[in-house]
Parts: structure tokens; sequence; C-alpha cells
């Protein structure tokens, strides 16, 4: 399979052709630096991507707290992850780099508040 | 009337502000005030929930919450004062005093040793740019969507089209698609991307949202609520082809189409104002044409990168505080900054030459995309500073610093050349 990766790393922007199968990388090619390259191959294995949104806070009168993915998640699970924060509350006091959800998903990877929110 | 002195009053609590508090603090200004409209300090990065801030200045991806709280945290450690609720009605530069309307207060005077003008910049909106069509609801512009739906948990809509490929508007894609909105489609005049190329591999390219380059809205419909928009292909003097128009339904636009910089206050205090960025003319120390004051951030350019606004407005807050403490040393003359090939607007327009040799950077922002370019300085035909760029875009800031001791005379030329094979 060939993928065409866009870089991200830097500005330049490079267009990068990925040839493999699942985990196995082939050939890599168009990538000006080690940067992009290293960039190309995780993302066409298994590209992530942070994943940024809000949990309403309870009892508030339409107050958000605004979430992260303490690291990136993969990308096919954006949508899930959306799913179970969307019916999440949470109490106050908030503090930054709480953990509001652990595990999300399997993923391992946690979603953490990424404001202070005292009452 | 309320009374309040200080040494340096700053208009405006959003990250060009905090950033110039926290450094007029660090400078030795015994007593700075932040002057700022909303109910919190943070300013618009308050509804930036999205990653990508902070790569330059902290070396690590943040959130605009996570961003602005560092400093937050950083001006509560310095005891920098703040007014939230406070809208700043006028200016007065040959008293130093600024008025203010506090909802606790009232009415405000504030008397101070220098002013730090951090008002920002506000979203260009359909009237700016004469979209034809009715007028029904759901026309937002994208910031105004973004604050609704990340602050006040209001949801714009449910089929949404774009006009505009500035980072707000497809950071917006992705916010909308991710709240289960169906984005239809970007629209972009130019024929090329106005914002980073990263945001259109994570906010179009990874949900399939099609963007439409040399395109745009011809007419908008609908009596109540839009019913769609017509679209079509631009020639290269961006006249439609109407030829090729197409309807596209939605029940919202969002347009992401520029911002400006909102100096109507400056304007009223007399401070010079560049006519192609919409702000203040400053030279290196963020000083305007009037001593007393200064600006930094948005209000003096629009800026790509927050990190940006970090800089510059940590000159303006460090060098306001000198003037404050009357320690800002006096310039033996003045330099013009000056616009040469492919270069849109300097900031700084003028630079200051002291006894003391110092580094300036001059920020500059292209007028067209090229390949391969040199980046220039010069002073007559000396080249005083130069270096390459693999790519320049109107969409991303470039900088070029020069050494003010290897100035010689009144001018320095700052141009984009083409690189020779």
């Amino acid at each position: 399979m060939k993928k065409e990766i866009i870089c991200t790393v830097c500005p330049r922007g490079c267009h990068i052709d990925v040839v493999g199968e699942g985990d196995v990388i082939s050939s890599v090619e168009g990538h000006g630096c080690k940067r992009g390259l290293e960039y190309a191959s995780a993302e066409f294995a298994h590209p992530v991507r942070i994943l940024t949104t809000t949990v309403k806070i309870a009892g508030g009168a339409n107050e958000l707290l605004p979430v992260r993915s303490a690291k990136p998640v993969p990308k096919e699970k954006l949508f899930d992850c959306m799913e179970v924060i969307r019916s999440t509350q949470v109490e106050l006091p908030v503090a930054s780099y709480d953990v509001i959800i652990s595990d999300i998903c399997g993923t391992g990877i946690d979603i953490v508040a990424t404001k202070t929110v005292k009452n | 009337m309320y009374d309040v002195k200080c040494d340096v009053v700053i208009i405006g609590g959003g990250p060009a502000g905090l950033a110039a508090a926290v450094a007029a603090k660090e400078e030795g200004a015994a007593n700075v005030l932040i002057l700022e409209r909303d109910n919190a300090l943070g300013g618009i990065l308050q509804q930036c929930i999205h990653p990508g801030f902070g790569l330059t200045k902290f070396k690590e991806e943040l959130t605009g919450p996570e961003y602005y709280s560092r400093f937050v945290v950083k001006a509560e450690e310095l005891g920098v004062n703040y007014m939230l609720n406070s809208m700043v009605l006028q200016v007065n530069p040959e008293t130093n005093e600024v008025f203010c309307a506090n909802s606790e207060h009232g009415l405000t005077r504030v008397q101070a040793g220098s002013i730090v003008l951090a008002m920002g910049c506000r979203e260009r909106t359909r009237a700016n740019i004469v979209t034809p069509g009715t007028r029904p609801s759901g026309l937002y512009t994208a910031g105004a969507a973004q604050r609704l739906v990340n602050r006040q948990n209001i949801m714009v809509g449910k089929k949404v089209v774009i006009l505009g490929s500035g980072d707000i508007g497809m950071i917006m894609a992705r916010r909308m698609t991710l709240e289960g909105a169906e984005v239809v489609m970007v629209v972009e005049l130019m024929d090329y991307l106005a914002g980073l190329t990263r945001n259109r591999v994570q906010c179009l390219d990874d949900f399939g949202i099609p963007l439409k380059l040399a395109h745009t809205i011809t007419r908008i419909e609908g009596n109540e609520r839009v019913t769609g928009v017509w679209v079509a292909p631009v020639d290269e003097n961006k006249q439609p082809d109407k030829s090729q128009e197409e309807f596209v339904a939605c029940d919202t636009v969002l347009f992401s189409v520029g911002l400006m910089p909102e100096n109507e206050l400056s304007r009223k205090a007399g401070v010079e104002i560049n006519p192609i960025t919409n702000g203040p003319v400053v030279n290196q120390y963020m000083q305007t044409s009037l001593p007393s004051v200064f600006a930094c951030g948005n209000v003096v350019h629009v800026n790509d990168l927050v990190d940006n606004v970090s800089e510059e407005s940590a000159r303006a807050g460090k060098y306001a505080a000198k003037y404050a403490m009357k320690t800002l040393a006096d310039a033996k003359r003045e330099v013009k900054c000056v616009t040469g090939r492919n270069v849109r607007y300097l900031c700084p327009q003028t630079i200051q030459v002291t006894e003391e040799a110092e580094k300036v950077s001059l920020y500059f922002r292209v007028l067209w995309p090229e390949l391969g370019a040199k980046l220039i300085a010069r002073c007559g035909e000396e080249v005083i500073a130069q270096k390459k760029e693999f790519r320049v875009n109107p969409g991303e800031m470039c900088h070029v610093t020069v050494d003010t001791s290897k100035i010689t005379g009144d001018e320095i030329v700052v141009e984009v050349l083409k690189e020779e094979a």
C-alpha cells in the first residue's frame, strides 16, 4: 500500500510517499530531513492526534472545562473518545492536569483538565 | 470618581498584556496594573482549547488555556494587579491617565507612569468583505462561533460551510466535526492555503473535509435561517466565474476572513497608525509615536504565533517599565525601516540607535509565496544582515536580525530576493 503523507513537523510541508503493509514499511521517499522520515513512518503505521475538547461542569450554568488527551491518541479512536467525553460531567474544583477520565477507550491515555477552575 | 495610581498600566489581559505585565515587574516596576474588559484573564486563548501553542517559547505543545495559565501564575507570583470587567474608554497621553468603566467601582481614573496598549484584534466580518445575499441567522465569524462552542456550550449549527482557510477557520472545521456537525467544505479565495499546513492535515484532511482553493461564496440564501450558499471559482483577478456557480446547502456559514488590530483607543489618543498593519507605528522598544505609550501583540500587527506575541510584549513591558522609572536610554538618532521587494510591512518601523549596540529583530510578512528566498537587510548597498529561507509565505511571519552598531545612514531596507540557482 502506498500513502502520500504531508509532513507537519515544520512549515516546509514535504509531501512524503510511504510504501508498506501494516507496521512494515518498505520505502519512504520525499522527506527533507530525519524528523520527517520518523514522522512519515509513524503516521503511516499508527497515526495519532492530541484530542482537545470540553467537558460540562456539573451544576454550572453552561460552564465548560477545557480538556486534552495527556498524550496523542490513535486517530481512529477520536470519535469513540468524543462519545465518552460528551457523556461526562465534572465536579468543581478542578486543577490543571487533574485526570478527568482515565484510560479513555482502553487507549491507556488519560483525559486531563487544561485549566484550573475553582468554583 | 475612583482613583488608582500605578507605574505601568496595561490595557488588555490577553497573552500580550500578560507577557508585558510579567516583564514590567521583572524589570523592577513596583506597581503594574492590567485593565481587562472580560471577566477573566487570558484573552482569546481562553477559547483556543486546541494544541499548537508554545512550541517556540516552552519547547512543548500546549493548548491555549495551558499557555496563558503559565503567565497568569507568573503574574500572580510577581504581584501584578488587575481589574476585570473594566472597559477602557479613553487614554490621555499628555497626563498619562487612563479612564475605564468598572462594574464594581464605576468610572475609574488610572494615573500611570507609562501605558501599554495590548487590546489585540478583532475579526473581519461578512460586512467587511461584502458578500451578497440575504441576511438570515446562522452567519458567524469563526472566532465568535469558537467562543460560543468552547466557552458557552452553544452549538452553532449542523451543516457548515466555512469561508477562508485561515487557521481559525480550519480549527473550527475540526471542532464542529468532533461535536457532530457536518462541515461541507472550506472555501478559499486565494489559490494557496491561508493558514498552516499542519492545520490542513489535522483539521481538514483527517476528516475528509474538501478545500476549494481559488473559490468564493458569491451569494447567501435563506430567509430566517441560512439555507445555502452559491460557490464559484475565481479567475486570477479574484472575479468569480458565474457560469460555474454551484449551490451548496448548509444551515451555518463561518467567516474566517482575517483579523484587524483594534485601535479605536490608540487613534483617539493620537498614536500614529501604520496604514498597512493598521496598528501603531513602533520602534524596537515597542514605543509608539507618543513616548509614554507602548504597544504590543495583535494590536500592533496580527501575528500567526502567540509565542511571537509573548516575545514582543515582554519587550514592550520591559521598556514601558524603564520609561516609567526614567531609565530608558536616550537615542542618538532614529533610523527608518523601509520595505523592499516582496515585503508587505515591517515591525518595528523605526530603530532608536543608542550608545550601546543592540540586536534588533525586524519582523515582516511577504506579499507572495516564494521558494528559495534570501532575506536581506541593507543600508544603501551595504548588506548588514541576511539569511536564507527554503520557503516564504504570507501566512508565516519572517524576521531578520540586525546589529544596531552596523547601521549607517538613516534608513534600513529589508527585501526578499530570489536565490540564484
